[in-house]
């Protein structure tokens, strides 16, 4: 997974006494400017200079909003069994009030209509959030749990910027390739099977119904056409990108349905009208709730996913109850329980040991660092390419979403 | 208790305030409210966006317009809707007239309340449990479409264009069936005991006398049927398959560009007063 375009920097620095080690890690291309990254190093050990809040956490209590997806931040109102948000309002004396949302576009949205305190985030809206001054820096330090989360989850482009961190890691997963067990032959291990013409399941294939699904086509080019050069599918130059919606509009005839709502999806492998495409593991599990009927596995060639972290509004007025609530929200049995209530790897090294079902961690390969090495997780495409070439211009995630709207109108 | 008694002196001897008071809220409606939103739609689309943060940037420009004119496939999805509403008010009519005719004309005059509520009682259900049930029907191989066709030779055509055309004409049938049969019901006997004496068939009295002069209200109905087709998305989400229509547009774009998807929203508006306005003539804009 470390591209050796990502660079590592560590420097300690010496504050009051107490020894920090503050990591960096920067695209390539904001490493151009190397004399910028060492002072950022230097002044992001002041607490000025990174706008973090410096605690100490108090026992204010407060209210405070949260953002979610589905499933992250239970409260009982779904499902009485399923709460970790009422035992943190009895500890802690903040109030929460808990809205979902159903795609990062709609996050970005919310977020930037103001109103939220904090917010469970995915790679694709994170970076939106930051650039637009949606979201405060967060100080680790506050944060106690945080020294559990598995070490491939730390300081990563999506989660920190210019060295600063602005959240804490809550699960991760992989959009898998999921068939229905006897109606595809052989089962797939391939990609191939959602995008070549002579597919076998022609007519039952389905894709993820938004622009950030052209990022699937580019996984794909990267194994079968490596003279594109992609490195990274949410960094494509125009000629790469040209390539990837060529792809999706040789996919589209073996198309049944795009999807967006998984309970229809679910539905719709069930009546036998979808059979292969892009999935969630959540999916599958909730299709082999009685028998296997379906297979899903992550493809030869990789695949996208996505990673979340908790990250605070930068106009909170409830500091202390957001700071309490991520640390609340990572410890080991809270996040075991919310990993595994929505079905995807927990962050929190600790909480494999704590899941009801033993091999939780197992089954969506928690540990298993390889697994991740070609998983890509979303992120927001920029100009800026975010595999660090400097030679060429990115396609922006503006057209990506403006490209996959006249795609599927045409 | 004093400025009750002002007030009401007041109303009694100023007529105006009196008409201002009535009307204020239905006036604020439709100012404030219906047409200020249209204007809002409006000057949102000469809009642009931060292309990397999504937020709306206050800044004139017609690209929105331009993107939505030049990309063919705008055109095309343009088309389709209009298409679709054509069909779906077409088979609506279809079926409507000899409903309404039957309801207001032949069926015993005890029974009609009960033909009204019948053709109502689809609309007491919420539109989104209606639109599953035609997605079960529709499922390719497992369908009741399916299992009702295969027998002839055929098969299920599945989600599409033909599946969005069908649901949509189901959820729309009863506001085409409810202004038709008004229009009936007020047709004069006398009209149809003078066509008959003069010795006109039933085919050339429902011809020359019932349907001209019902005509209003056929197309008093078209307007509920074909507007509302042309804003609906979620039909289409959900029967459509690959297929899409503007509402869909609108909803791919609202989150993450909204001057583009206020632009695409002004086409359905457009068509809609082009349609209205060619229709005022006949007279259906006083069935409505």
């Amino acid at each position: 997974m470390e591209t050796p375009l990502f660079a590592t920097h560590s420097c300690v620095a010496v504050e009051g006494g107490k020894v920090r080690v503050i990591k960096l890690r920067k695209f390539a291309a904001l490493m151009a400017a190397s004399t910028l990254v060492l002072a950022g190093c230097s002044s992001s050990s002041d607490e000025e200079g990174s706008g973090a809040y410096a605690g100490p956490v108090k026992d204010t209590p407060g209210t405070i909003n949260v953002l979610a997806w589905p499933g992250y931040a239970e409260d009982g109102s779904t499902d009485p069994n399923v709460d970790w948000v009422t035992p943190f309002e009895k500890a802690t004396g903040c109030t929460v009030n808990v809205k979902t949302y159903g795609t990062s576009d709609e996050a970005v949205q919310l977020m930037q209509a103001g109103g939220y305190d904090v917010i469970s985030a995915s790679g694709d809206a994170s970076l939106r959030l930051i650039y637009g001054g949606d979201l405060q820096p967060v100080n680790l330090d506050l944060i106690p749990n945080y020294a559990d989360i598995f070490d491939n989850l730390k300081d990563r482009p999506w989660n920190t910027v210019d060295g600063k961190n602005y959240g804490v890691p809550h699960g991760r997963g992989a959009n898998v390739l999921q068939y229905t067990i006897g109606k595809v032959n052989p089962a797939p291990t391939s990609w191939s099977v959602v995008w070549e013409p002579n597919s076998p399941a022609k007519g039952k294939v389905t894709a993820y119904d938004s622009a950030i699904y052209i990022a699937d086509a580019a996984v794909y080019l990267m194994s079968t056409k490596p003279e594109l050069g992609i490195t990274d599918p949410y960094a494509l130059d125009q000629t790469q990108f040209d390539a990837a919606m060529a792809l999706l509009a040789q996919q589209k005839p073996l198309i049944a349905e795009y999807w967006a709502d998984y309970t229809k999806y679910i539905g719709a492998v069930q009546s036998g009208s979808i059979t292969v495409g892009t999935s969630w593991q959540v999916i599958a599990n909730v299709l082999n709730g009685e028998k296997a009927t379906v297979g899903a596995v992550k493809p030869v060639e990789g695949a996208t996913g996505w990673s979340d972290t908790w990250m605070i509004s930068s106009k909170t007025e409830a500091i202390d109850c957001a700071y309490k609530w991520l640390n609340h929200i990572i410890t080991p049995n809270v996040n075991a329980q919310a990993a595994e209530y929505f079905g995807e790897a927990p962050a929190n090294s600790k909480a494999c040991a704590l899941t009801a079902n033993p091999d939780h961690c197992k089954l969506y390969h928690a540990e298993e660092t390889d697994y991740w090495s070609n998983v890509y997780y979303w992120k927001t495409p920029t100009e800026q390419c975010l595999d660090g070439r400097t030679d060429a211009k990115c396609v922006p995630y503006a057209e990506w979403v403006k490209a996959w709207s006249s795609f599927r109108n045409s | 208790m004093t400025t009750t008694i002002r007030a009401r002196r007041l109303l009694h001897r100023n007529s105006g305030a009196r008409v201002t008071t009535l009307l204020a809220l239905p006036l604020f409606w439709l100012v404030v409210l219906y047409i200020g939103s249209l204007a809002a739609l409006f000057v949102t689309s000469i809009w642009k966006i931060d292309t990397f943060t999504s937020k709306v940037v206050r800044e004139f420009t017609f690209q929105n317009f331009i993107d939505v004119f030049t990309d063919k496939a705008y055109f095309n999805v343009t088309i389709r809707t209009l298409f679709v509403a054509i069909c779906v008010t077409l088979i609506c009519a279809f079926i409507a007239i000899p409903m309404a005719f039957f309801m207001a004309r032949v069926a015993r005059p005890k029974y009609r309340p009960v033909l009204i509520a019948l053709v109502i009682t689809p609309l007491w259900a919420s539109y989104l449990v209606k639109i599953y049930a035609w997605r079960t029907m529709f499922y390719p191989e497992k369908g009741f479409v399916n299992w009702l066709i295969q027998p002839l030779g055929g098969s299920s055509p599945g989600f599409g264009i033909f599946a969005v055309i069908i649901g949509l004409t189901y959820l729309w049938l009863p506001y085409m069936v409810l202004p038709i049969y008004a229009g009936m019901e007020k047709l004069p006997n006398s009209v149809l005991d003078a066509s008959s004496d003069l010795g006109a068939k039933s085919g050339r009295t429902f011809f020359s006398i019932i349907l001209p002069i019902t005509w209003p209200a056929i197309i008093a109905g078209s307007v509920f049927t074909f507007s509302l087709s042309m804003g609906d998305y979620i039909t289409v989400q959900i029967l459509g398959g690959t297929f899409q229509m503007l509402g869909n547009v609108v909803y791919q774009n609202f989150s993450l560009n909204l001057p583009f998807a206020a632009a695409v929203a002004l086409i359905p508006v457009l068509i809609m007063m082009v349609y209205l306005g060619s229709i005022r003539k006949t007279g259906a804009l006083d069935n409505l």
